[in-house]
């Protein structure tokens, strides 16, 4: 593809820059369904890794010699194009962390303990991720504001009422929901989340590890203060994650933590920090997970990220017309805009012995809770889902396949 | 489309796995420990009450999890009546082998009887993410057997 813009969207194309998808584990074809906890690895970000290793690496932001100018200069690229990927008005917002768990944690120290005071409020939901929500119960714990947790429908919805509710009166300092839920698919009305919250004077960030993989994420049309996901779920390497955060915001925050490139001087005593976004990147940063999701960003990009949608779209119709069927299997949430995410139980299996059925049939999806504890009691799935996340290498022949498959251990488990 | 499972999930895990032996909370019980899995998010509660042999009288467990955790914890329940302490770590240790390897060579034969009782469980020891369901039980009894008899400890 090599920054063509491919129309219209050929799914066997696309497979054929995953090697994974070519191979066989105990006989049989790969059936990738767990793109939601990581995404596997096309060619081109893969070979852009070995490359930047091979014949352009040195550390960055610290030599005067050509090679690490020349690896600054792309790790600064990478950085960049992260900007044009989610909108971001410039560069300088964009701050590299290892993970988004790193950047909402980032948000939770450095936001939290730097600029919300004790007595302030942090509003989470039900459906968070554990990476957004145990953050923000240490930060009560250590330094005294108040948790809020919003509600969700039975639909899965967030309940935007109770949101309401929990801002009225003014006592919150930020609210710090998902963009998209990594149990339920659901996607929630960022820019109206984002002007409730303004309106009551609280900032807000959005954990986007799964939304900005499937839609086309724009951080100033939204208006959030801090948008975070994870270059791993975007068909990048692991060890990288992005956090926008506003210019203005990062200012007021004191950093992270300490170390090189954080400092424009330092003394024995006292250092000066350096100016955002490296106030904020202590030590060597992720350079070759840097190429790599820089590859990735122009990996998706040349097939579109509406393309993307529409594609994972067309397979969430697929699935809501196939699984339902099933007899026996429950499917969580029904929320009006969901992505590519589904958790699902059958009456008579387990989560994890249905996984295993699963796996024997050469699918993978995820087995447990996955890191959403609190979601799974308050949808009474106490017994933990399987969870079928779809990427843009999925196919509705795999949708079927996992149908199939469903149907069979059922019966297995009569 | 899964007929090579039957190994794994023998009729006898079926069986113990929806109707698990010994499910209740024991009123007169000496030891409890509290089992739990937070990766599956399998939980149990195990209760014993010791005779005045000190051996083992009685034997019950409440909790939920799959059908492997579940059919072993019934299974478990149902052997260690009648050991001593020391005999039901013995068979626990041998347990753990043979869920781990499949195998037990080493296993005595005072202890081969009922090591084919738990033999079903045997076939974990391919499925290496599995291997943990069918030791919590015996996790729980070493717990349950350290318990001083006060107070509940949990993993
Ligand atoms: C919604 C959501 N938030 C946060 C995370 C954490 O991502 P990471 O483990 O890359 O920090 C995940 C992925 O597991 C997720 O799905």
């Amino acid at each position: 593809m090599d920054g063509m813009t491919r129309t219209p969207f050929d799914v066997d194309a696309i497979r054929a820059d995953f090697p994974i998808l070519a191979s066989e584990h105990r006989g049989r074809k790969l059936v990738f369904l767990d793109s939601g906890a990581s995404a596997q690895k096309p060619r081109q970000v893969i070979q852009a890794m070995v490359r930047c290793m091979e014949s352009a690496y040195a550390n960055v932001h610290r030599g005067a010699y050509h090679l690490s100018e020349q690896a600054t200069a792309d790790y600064e690229a990478a950085r960049a194009a992260v900007a044009r990927f989610i909108n971001a008005p410039s560069e300088a917002d964009i701050i590299i962390t290892a993970n988004s768990t790193m950047a909402m944690n980032l948000v939770a120290h450095s936001f939290g303990r730097g600029v919300l005071k004790p007595g302030q409020a942090v509003v989470a939901s039900e459906m968070e991720h554990h990476a957004n929500l145990v953050p923000w119960q240490m930060l009560r714990d250590g330094h005294g504001t108040e948790l809020r947790i919003c509600r969700i429908t039975d639909a899965g919805e967030l309940d935007l009422d109770h949101l309401a509710e929990l801002l009225a009166d003014g006592r919150v300092g930020l609210v710090a929901v998902t963009h998209m839920s990594n149990v339920l698919g659901t996607v929630t009305p960022a820019a109206q989340i984002a002007r409730m919250a303004h309106e009551a004077g609280a900032k807000v960030l959005f954990d986007g590890s799964q939304a900005a993989v499937h839609r086309r994420v724009d951080v100033q049309a939204i208006d959030a203060d801090f948008y975070a996901f994870t270059g791993h779920k975007l068909y990048g390497p692991t060890g990288i994650g992005v956090l926008y955060a506003k210019a203005a915001l990062q200012r007021a925050m004191p950093p992270f933590m300490g170390g090189g490139d954080m400092i424009a001087s330092v003394g024995l005593h006292h250092s000066v920090w350096a100016e955002p976004p490296a106030k904020f990147e202590a030590g060597t940063p992720p350079i070759i997970e840097a190429i790599g999701l820089h590859e990735a960003i122009r990996y998706v990009e040349a097939i579109g990220m509406p393309a993307i949608e529409a594609h994972e779209r067309a397979l969430v119709d697929h699935a809501m017309a196939v699984l339902p069927g099933i007899e026996g299997l429950r499917i969580l949430g029904a929320a009006q805009d969901r992505g590519g995410v589904f958790a699902f139980a059958l009456d008579n299996a387990h989560s994890h012995d249905l996984s295993t059925l699963l796996d024997r049939a050469g699918i993978a999806v995820r087995a447990g809770r996955h890191c959403a504890e609190p979601l799974h009691e308050r949808l009474g799935a106490e017994n933990g889902t399987c969870r079928a996340s779809f990427g843009l290498y999925t196919t509705a022949g795999e949708i079927d396949f996992l149908a199939e498959a469903l149907t069979s251990a059922r019966r297995f488990f009569a | 489309m899964f007929d090579d499972l039957r190994d794994l999930y023998q009729e006898v895990i079926l069986d113990h796995g929806r109707r698990p032996r010994n499910f209740r909370r024991l009123e007169n019980a000496t030891h409890h420990a509290r089992g739990d899995n937070p990766l599956c998010g399998d939980k149990m509660d195990l209760w014993l009450a010791f005779g005045d042999d000190g051996a083992i009288a009685d034997a019950a467990f409440q909790g939920r999890g799959c059908a492997i955790s579940m059919a072993s914890a019934s299974l478990m329940t149902e052997t260690v009546r009648g050991k001593s302490p020391t005999q039901a770590r013995q068979l626990g240790e041998a347990f753990r082998q043979l869920a781990m390897t499949g195998r037990c060579p080493a296993c005595e034969a005072v202890l081969a009887e009922d090591m084919e009782r738990l033999s079903p469980l045997s076939g974990v020891h391919e499925f290496p993410s599995r291997v943990k369901c069918a030791t919590l039980a015996w996790h729980t009894l070493n717990n349950a057997l350290d318990d001083s008899g006060q107070e509940a400890r949990s993993e």
